[in-house]
This record gives structure tokens, sequence and C-alpha cells, in this order.
């Protein structure tokens, strides 16, 4: 035995990290309002177009900020143009509204920002770093982009888990979900908590989108990289921040091993479908996800 | 000792209508202090509109709502809930997923005053915060008689313990108001009982001003101080139990204009409540 599983395994965790923090945002939106967010895929898109172009006028850090202020922005746009007048509809009409945003801030972000593929330099290096040379003949291949990326996504998920955990926020989430007009009933502030979410998934976006795009370069196919998520969360649950980070870790892990040890015998592209089968047969046997809230329904 | 004192609600002239259905035209309610006020009347009189417009749901097109001395065009839920007016639902308003302690938990999200960074850095102060909430809460579920649901998910608590569960979490926020729409709906006489019990017991021992609305005579004409009977949108009636019992207009409009008027009024309403919540499922 080789030590080329263990290679292949952190280097699907490490891919799995990157799915989970695209999930991340979906998680958060659909906790807070039980919506699933189909604009998350196009938020990330949006946050990292944005970037890219301000980083050619201002200063990095400096766009960075401004591309926060717009995500924020955004979110207050979308509170009072989009979810304030559907107030105490069913979930799926939310839902469909989120589909309007996609189209939206599709459009409206390729007209502002331009369509072509941009490049995002973060300045880390993506050269391969050979780890634990000493404590393995040959050491493990990773690349250093990754590493940091992990590194990075891990401590948004503290921040993020601290946030809604252990603050009264977390149980007043779970609240507007369920129930808009109860929570009114009792003064939740439903407005604050809807634009509070929506920054968070929005900032969340704007990682997620300066990660891929700094990988893939900054272009539609970003929008793209949500549906990959859409496995993740199917494995981890919809409601559930540790699901989503599981849920990514198994799917990147699945895909990269299968890849490598059943691509040979089923003629490859495993990669391309392995998470959608598994999320398939996850739902047949748990159609809640492995951390997601159980389904209730008395009849 | 409870005493009935000035009114603490005044809804002047509320008119409300959806396109061109007149829900509510220029009815006036005053809820006094420490009373328990019935709305009464057929279906779609305008009863569970008017709580609506008393606690924001609803904006009224013309009149005024005065809460505590201040008079406004309309209240908004959340200042109607910061200010003391708690209420529950025709059709239980619950946060199904979650246990019964957490939906009480929720009606004391108002009176945590540690905002949620400090909650997030300082384990400390806000741990004490959320046990005196706490210990308040275990209060109410004591006086409910709902122990043994603490932990259940209130989605699979049959009906009437819901309206139970609904009934704590408004009392969680200890209301100057509470509002509560059909709180024996399709429950049993048993169950009927110990919820009048409880709100007997809530206006006497706290002095909670309280406005229901009801279907069941035997139920209203027993608890309540005041009776308010509206139909199509318009108050015919206003005043004690047995008063408004005996007025023409509130038996004509329960048993039609060629009612006899000696007939008992309490047995058709009671009826006819009962078709309604035999037809309805719970949740």
């Amino acid at each position: 035995m080789d030590f080329f599983v263990i290679e292949v395994l952190i280097g699907g965790l490490l891919t799995g990290v990157l799915y989970a923090l695209v999930a991340l945002g979906f998680v958060l939106i659909f906790k807070a309002s039980a919506v699933f967010n189909f604009a998350q895929g196009s938020m990330c898109l949006f946050a990292a177009l944005a970037l890219v172009r301000l980083m050619e006028i201002i200063p990095a850090p400096l766009a960075l900020i401004c591309a926060a202020a717009i995500m924020i922005v955004l979110a207050f746009a979308i509170e009072r143009l989009v979810l304030r007048p559907l107030v105490n509809q069913e979930a799926i009409i939310l839902f469909m509204a989120t589909i309007g945003i996609t189209f939206f801030l599709d459009g409206f972000g390729q007209s502002l920002f331009g369509s072509a593929v941009y490049t995002l330099d973060l300045g880390i290096p993506k050269d391969p770093l050979l780890l634990f040379e000493g404590l393995i003949p040959g050491g493990i291949l990773v690349n250093e982009f990754d590493l940091w990326t992990a590194v990075a996504a891990g401590l948004l998920v503290a921040v993020l888990a601290v946030f809604f955990q252990r603050t009264r926020i977390g149980r007043a989430l779970r609240a507007v979900a369920d129930d808009h007009q109860a929570a009114l009933s009792v003064g939740i502030p439903l407005r604050q908590i809807w634009v509070i979410v929506w920054s968070v998934a929005g900032l969340v976006a704007l990682v997620a989108g300066i990660i891929w795009g700094s990988k893939l370069g900054v272009q539609f196919s970003i929008a793209l990289v949500a549906l990959k998520a859409l496995p993740v969360l199917m494995l981890g649950g919809l409601t559930s921040v540790p699901g989503a980070i599981v849920g990514g870790l198994i799917v990147g892990a699945g895909e990269k091993l299968s890849e490598v040890f059943l691509g040979p015998f089923l003629g490859g592209g495993i990669e391309n479908w392995f998470a959608y089968v598994l999320a398939l047969v996850f739902l047949l046997v748990r159609p809640q996800g492995l951390f997601g809230e159980r389904i209730i329904e008395r009849v | 000792m409870r005493r009935i004192g000035e009114p603490v609600l005044i809804a002047d002239r509320i008119s409300l209508a959806f396109g061109g259905i007149v829900a509510l035209s220029e009815v006036s309610v005053a809820i006094r202090r420490s009373e328990i006020l019935a709305i009464i009347g057929p279906n779609g009189a305008g009863k569970t509109s008017m709580l609506n417009v008393i606690n924001g749901f609803y904006h009224p097109h013309a009149g005024s709502i005065t809460w505590k001395g201040v008079t406004r065009r309309r209240m908004r839920p959340y200042e109607a809930a910061a200010q003391g007016i708690a209420r529950t639902f025709q059709n239980v308003a619950l946060f199904k997923g979650m246990t019964t302690l957490d939906n009480i938990m929720t009606g004391r999200l108002l009176r945590m005053r540690r905002n949620f960074l400090w909650q997030a850095v300082y384990v400390g102060p806000a741990e004490r915060e959320e046990l005196a909430h706490r210990a308040h809460v275990e209060r109410i579920i004591d006086f409910l008689e709902i122990e043994a649901i603490r932990k259940t998910p209130v989605g699979r608590l049959p009906y009437g313990m819901q309206k139970r569960v609904e009934l704590a979490r408004a009392l969680a926020m200890e209301p100057e108001l509470l509002l509560l729409d059909e709180p024996m709906a399709g429950m049993n006489v048993e169950e009927k009982e110990d919820m009048c019990r409880f709100i007997l017991d809530v206006n006497d021992e706290f002095g909670t001003t309280i406005a229901l609305i009801e279907h069941d005579m035997g139920v209203v004409m027993d608890i309540s101080d005041r009776v308010i009977v509206l139909d199509y949108g318009r108050k015919i009636a206003d005043g004690p139990p047995g008063e408004v019992r005996t007025s023409p207009d509130v038996i004509a409009a329960y048993l039609g204009e060629e009612a006899a008027p000696h007939s008992p009024t309490a047995r058709v309403p009671s009826s006819s409540r009962n078709a309604r919540s035999a037809g309805r499922g719970p949740g």
C-alpha cells in the first residue's frame, strides 16, 4: 500500500472544503427563510466580478471592502424589493423569486462589469507542496493554494457557527423560517433578520467567489459551481452548518477517490456525476440529510 | 384582586376593505384595563380582521388606534409586540420543528437585553440571562400544566395541546393585552374547561387584559365581562353578556331576520361552530 491513497484523499478533502463554502451560503438562507436560494451561485459570480473590476481601479484591500459593501447593499435591495412584498407566502413562491434574482444578477452583473474572463490573483502561490517528507517516503503532494483556502473556509465556518449557535439570532432565525406571522407576533423583526442573513450569505458568496475565481478565473462558470453544492446539501442537510462542511468533505473526497480507484473500471469521468448519485442514494435512505432537522408531519 | 379600569386600547372608527369586500366599516372598540372582552359574530363578520388591525398585521384604511395613550393611524407588529400586545391565532401559528420549550422561549426574545455579539463573546452574563428567562418560562409551563411535553417538537402534539403551547408563548411575553383568536376551537369539553380556567387565572392573577374571539356561546357568556358583536363588518352590539344575548339585532344576525325574538341564542351559534371545527384537521 503506498501513500497515493492519502494523497488523493487529502486533495479531495481540500476541494470538498470549497464545495462546503458554496453550500454554506445556501444553508444560511434556508435556515432563516426555509427558502432554497437559487441565486447563491449568481451571488458568488456577482461578488467576484465586482471585486475583480474594482481591483483594476483601486487597491485590493479597498476593493474588497467595496465588494463587501456592494453585497450588503444587495441584501437590503433584495429584502425591500423581493422579500418584503412576499411576507407570509409559501416557500415555493419565494423560491421562484430567487430564480428571478438569479437571472437578474447574471444579466446585471455581466452588463455592469463585463462578461470576459478575468484573472484574480490573490498572491498566494499555486505551487505543489510536499508535506511530511521526513515522515513518509516521498512525502505527500498538496496544492499550497488549496491549503490556504481550506484554512480560510475553516475560519469562516467557525465564526458563523458561533454567530448562529451561541446567540439568540439562531432561535429567531428558526422561528422566522418556520412561520412569518407567528414570528412577527412575538416581536421578531422580520426585515432586520432577513437583511442580516442575506448580507451574511452575500459575504460568504464573496469569499467563495474569490476562491473559485482565482482557481477558475472570474467568469460565468462560477455561477454553475453552485450546482456542485446541491449534493453537498442533500448529504449534510439543508439546515445544518456543520452538515454543509461534512457534506462538502464527503463529496470532495468521494469524487476524487472514486475517480482514481473506480475510474479505470468504469471508463473514467466519474468525478462529474459521482456526487449526484451519492446524493440520490442519500435521499432514499435519509431524506433530511446527515444533520438536517427531522421532517415532522402530523396526519 | 382585579378591577376593570379605564380603556387601555381604543380602536376608533376602523374601516378596512380587501378590494371590493368590506371587512370592517367604522367599527369602534374600546378594551378596558383588566377586563375579558369577547368579540363574537357569524363567520366572516370581521372578528379576526379586528385583531389583525389591533396588532398591526392589517393596516386600516380609516380610523385610529390608541394604545397606552398614543394615538396612531396603524400599529406595526413589532411595535405591538414590544409594547405588550401578545396574541394567538385561529389556525395555530407555532414553530412546528421546535420543541415546546423553544417555542415558548421565542416569547422572551424581545426581553433579552444582551445583544448577540455580547452573547457570542461573553459567555457569563449572556448565559445568566438565558437561565433567568428559562426560569420564567418554566413557571409558565407549570402554570399551564404542560411539563410532560416540554421537549416534544410541537408538530407532533395534538391540536388542543398546540393551542395551549401557543397560549404559553404569548404569556411568555408578559403581555398587558392578550388577544386570543378562537382559543377553544376544535377542543373537547375537558380541554375547553382547562382553557377557560387558564384564561380566567391569567386575568385574575396578573390583571392581564384579554380580548378573545370565540364561537362557543356557553364559554363566552360564562367568562367574559363584556361582549361585542360584529356582523358584516359592523358592530351591532356592545355590552354585558346578559344584555347582548337578548338584543334583537344579535338574534337576527345569528338566526336570520325571520327568527322568533325569544329563541335561545346560545344553541344555534354553538352548533354551527361544531360543524366548522369538525371539518378542520390539526395543522
